[in-house]
């Protein structure tokens, strides 16, 4: 009664772990506006199981170091420079779960899933990285632009919405939230046309740290890119300033903001004057530095630059993106500086690094794999694999309940919770549902049944050698037991060597195989079994087992 | 209660000739086919272009053709898929002039269908391209992860049974493996992953049906019963055998609903494992114990070397003693 009892609540454990990692939850996806091409965040409720691209539709790439046009000195450091570039660039295609993932150090495999355009996505990975020094806003002149931009949204109808603290450009650090979000509500409730007044564009920075340096909250960042696209604020952006996200997200408190950065248009110094840079911790001040070397004519340049803009800022930028905080020019710097990264860890300082020899070295890369699946072929893939589930389940219903009567039903019982274990487990440990994923599936229902067979049938040969009832059960079980622990870990030993083998779609062949193999152990050696005991528990006088 | 196959008493090891003959009658022209035409592999290992279309209107394969050898592309294959409005172009690397660049492959196939479908009509909804680098390391990867999973197979039965056991296992095993390959070079199969991936499965479903009848063989051994080991092994085959046909039977319904209702990409799977389901039954029972038997006679068990000995040993000293 207490083994039961507890294994009952084993079961239910299991379940609601499993039904708890398959409810629909919302997750936000960085969606393309179909009519304007912009990018906006949007939420959607689903269940947590990736999709593969072959089920969801996408871009698959492999990418490598072109040597074609003459060798690179060194393939490894270049893919990973060419890693780091694509890294940045990536969220440019604004698709929900993209993959940059280094494999056998040589190769870089690039996931888009749900996008459709072959030409744009090799356009955009293959386009040679950029890097450049630029002097933030130091006059603050696109800080006093804003009441005019505001002003001119107001009468093309834009003003901030009821979500945004209305507030002028507000110093986010130091300063009283709530005195400021007072104001903004006295503001709201006397319009007048006064600078003051929130404005659609202004609500939505706050000043950073440094000069030309704003921040804004993470889920308006969409908010301000359509803004500041619009040709009449670009009309009025301080000529001679451009604006640069961030790559960075900081989070203050409970919210999270990303950088937007006002530089000037003109950069000082390019990534082609650029010939190395290191990163390594210094071992009296104990900070992280990176240290760069340049051009003796990148020198030249940079030092005249330099020395006019000691005490400002210069932005970082690869490829349109503003990478870190601007550090603060010291003094002049000729050919040879060093970038102060303070109590930073060493991880970052390498990155910038990277990041600076990635600019400076473009690692040119060939495609090697290319793989475009169109959704809809995604989609009709899943109703055929779900309609031929759907037929083998009911095939294998009626078997096992027309042969094995009242067990068989409660071997499909089990199987159904062998079916909700495994899928949970897909969703639980992230693994990604392909299309071979669904044959994995529908074959290691096979496999499930093919324990319940063999506990039944030697149930079967207990009772016919004249066994009891409650005998022939616990050796039936006991003695199937070997059998079947012998036989599912060579499955899973086969399935490992593919699943390391297997490119996507057969790693999710792999995967389904494995997790199933293990649902259904758990479920064909402990579930059933408990459904046997309380059989017996409610029969104790069962004179025949109907089996 | 209702039962199959139960208390049957077949001869399986008797009959081992037929089955020879049998593997023979398969693997001899299986062997000729596959040295002589070979395999049909995919463009995932020869590298090349693919391109699935879906036309809004019936395609006319012949006009395709013609129009795809004028744009240079002879030696690209058309196959239907599913239905006379979904086909895929396969363009192998170093047939029949695919170029190097996919690109320039997926834009004869576009200009082709813009000249025999009219642009507009269709839409191109899958396009794959290898490069040939990756599709020579793929075939490598496919052979060793056979060969590796073998071995891993052999340590872990030698460890849990004995390596009597697991050599015989895997003799069964890789006559399915190599059956499978057999089969698909029969009915030209692309060999895709996905083709690999049903081979694996082969070889571990095959697996899984010797071990379920070793393991049979195992637990009568340790019953001491009073039979050689021919009828040892057939016991346990026949012990086994309800098993094994309810098994394979749902098995083989999967199958089968996922060769009729799986779609194009799944159906190829679907076969090859329907074959596998059969050739693994066939090794498990003819092959498999046979093998033992032989490996047992070339290298008789240490045990029962023993058994055999024990007496004598014991002898000894009584002699020694008189």
């Amino acid at each position: 009664m207490q083994n039961i009892r507890s294994r009952l609540i084993a079961i239910g454990i299991m379940i609601a772990l499993a039904i708890w990692s398959l409810i629909p939850r919302s997750t936000t996806v960085r969606v393309r506006d179909p009519v304007t091409g912009r990018m906006h965040d949007s939420t959607v409720r689903r269940v947590p199981i990736n999709l593969g691209l072959d089920l969801q539709g996408g871009i698959h790439l492999a990418l490598e170091v072109d040597q074609s046009k003459g060798p690179v000195a060194d393939p490894k450091e270049a893919i990973s420079r060419a890693e780091r570039v694509v890294r940045t660039r990536v969220d440019e295609f604004g698709v929900t779960e993209p993959v940059v993932q280094l494999v056998g150090g040589n190769r870089l495999i690039v996931e888009l899933p749900g996008e459709k355009d072959p030409a744009r996505a090799k356009g955009i990975i293959q386009r040679t990285a950029f890097l450049e020094f630029r002097i933030t806003d130091m006059q603050n002149l696109f800080r006093e632009a804003l009441p005019e931009i505001d002003r001119e949204l107001r009468t093309e109808g834009v003003t901030a919405s009821g979500a945004a603290t209305p507030s002028a450009v507000s110093q986010l650090f130091g300063s009283d939230t709530s005195k400021q979000h007072a104001k903004g509500k006295k503001a709201q409730q006397a319009p007048d046309t006064s600078q003051n007044q929130p404005g659609a564009l202004s609500a939505l920075l706050y000043q950073g740290q440094l000069p030309g340096e704003f921040l804004v909250p993470e889920e308006q960042v969409p908010t301000a890119e359509s803004l500041l696209a619009r040709p009449e604020v670009q009309r009025l952006i301080p000529r001679g300033l451009d604006l640069k996200w961030g790559t960075q997200v900081e989070s203050r408190g409970a919210r999270s903001y990303r950088a937007l950065y006002a530089v000037q248009a003109r950069p000082i110094i390019t990534g082609e004057e650029l010939e190395k840079a290191t990163a390594r911790r210094d071992p009296m001040t104990n900070q992280s530095i990176v240290e760069f070397t340049l051009s003796r004519r990148g020198g030249r340049v940079f030092e005249r630059e330099t020395g006019q803009h000691v005490n400002d800022y210069m932005a970082i930028i690869l490829d349109s993106r503003v990478q870190g905080q601007p550090p603060i020019i010291k003094s002049q710097i000729g050919q040879r500086g060093q970038i102060e990264l303070g109590n930073r860890s060493l991880e970052e300082a390498n990155d910038l690094a990277l990041v600076l020899r990635a600019g400076a070295l473009p690692a040119p890369l060939t495609i090697v794999e290319e793989r475009t699946i169109g959704p809809s072929l995604g989609k009709d893939a899943i109703s055929d694999g779900i309609k031929a589930g759907i037929a083998g389940v009911i095939l294998v219903v009626v078997i096992m309940i027309a042969y094995y009567r009242f067990a068989g039903v409660l071997a499909v019982l089990a199987l159904v919770l062998y079916a909700l274990y495994t899928l949970a487990g897909l969703s639980g440990f992230g693994f990604t549902l392909t299309l071979p994923g669904l044959a994995g599936f529908v074959l290691s229902i096979g496999i499930a049944v093919d324990a319940n067979v063999l506990i039944f049938e030697r149930i079967r040969e207990e009772l016919a050698a004249g066994k009891s009832i409650r005998l022939a059960i616990d050796q039936g079980f006991a003695r199937a037991m070997n059998a079947i622990v012998d036989s599912n870990v060579c499955a899973i030993l086969t399935a490992l060597f593919l699943f390391q083998f297997g490119t996507g779609p057969v790693k999710g062949f792999a995967v389904t195989l494995i997790l199933g193999v293990l649902a259904s152990m758990i479920t064909a050696i402990f579930v059933t079994r408990t459904f046997f005991l309380i059989w017996l528990q409610r029969r104790p006088n069962m004179q025949t087992l109907s089996i | 209660m209702r039962r199959l196959f139960t208390d049957t008493r077949f001869d399986f090891i008797g009959v081992r000739y037929y089955a020879y003959l049998l593997t023979a009658a398969f693997f001899i022209p299986g062997l000729v086919l596959l040295l002589t035409r070979g395999l049909n592999y995919g463009i995932e290992f020869t590298g090349g272009t693919l391109v699935q279309i879906q036309s809004s209107a019936p395609v006319d394969v012949g006009a395709l053709r013609s129009a795809l050898d004028a744009h240079g592309l002879s030696g690209a294959e058309i196959q239907a898929f599913g239905s006379d409005r979904d086909y895929a172009i396969r363009a192998r690397l170093g047939r029949g002039g695919a170029p190097e660049e996919s690109d320039a492959t997926v834009a004869a196939v576009q200009a082709t269908l813009d000249a025999t479908l009219g642009a507009g009509k269709y839409q191109i909804v899958r396009h794959e391209a290898v490069g040939p680098k990756v599709g020579g390391e793929l075939r490598q990867k496919a052979f060793l992860a056979i060969l590796l999973s073998f071995g891993a197979i052999l340590i872990y039965l030698a460890f849990r049974f004995e390596w009597r056991f697991g050599l015989a296992a895997i003799s069964a095993t890789a006559h399915d493996v190599l059956g499978t390959i057999m089969f698909v070079s029969l009915l030209r199969l692309e060999v895709s992953l996905v083709i690999v991936g049903a081979v694996l499965s082969v070889l571990g479903l095959s697996l899984n049906e010797t071990v379920i009848i070793f393991d049979r063989v195992r637990e009568n051994e340790r019953k001491r019963l009073k039979i050689d080991l021919p009828s040892l092994l057939n016991l346990s085959i026949n012990e086994t055998l309800p098993r094994t046909v309810l098994t394979h039977g749902t098995s083989l319904s999967t199958m089968a609903t996922l060769a009729i209702f799986g779609g194009e990409v799944i159906r190829p799977f679907a076969i090859v494992m329907f074959f596998g389901v059969f050739t693994g039954i066939f090794s498990s029972m003819f092959i498999a114990p046979v093998a033992l038997m032989y490996i047992r006679r070339r290298w008789p068990m240490k045990g029962a070397a023993r058994a055999v000995t024990a007496p004598a040993t014991r002898a000894a000293p009584a002699a020694v003693r008189d």
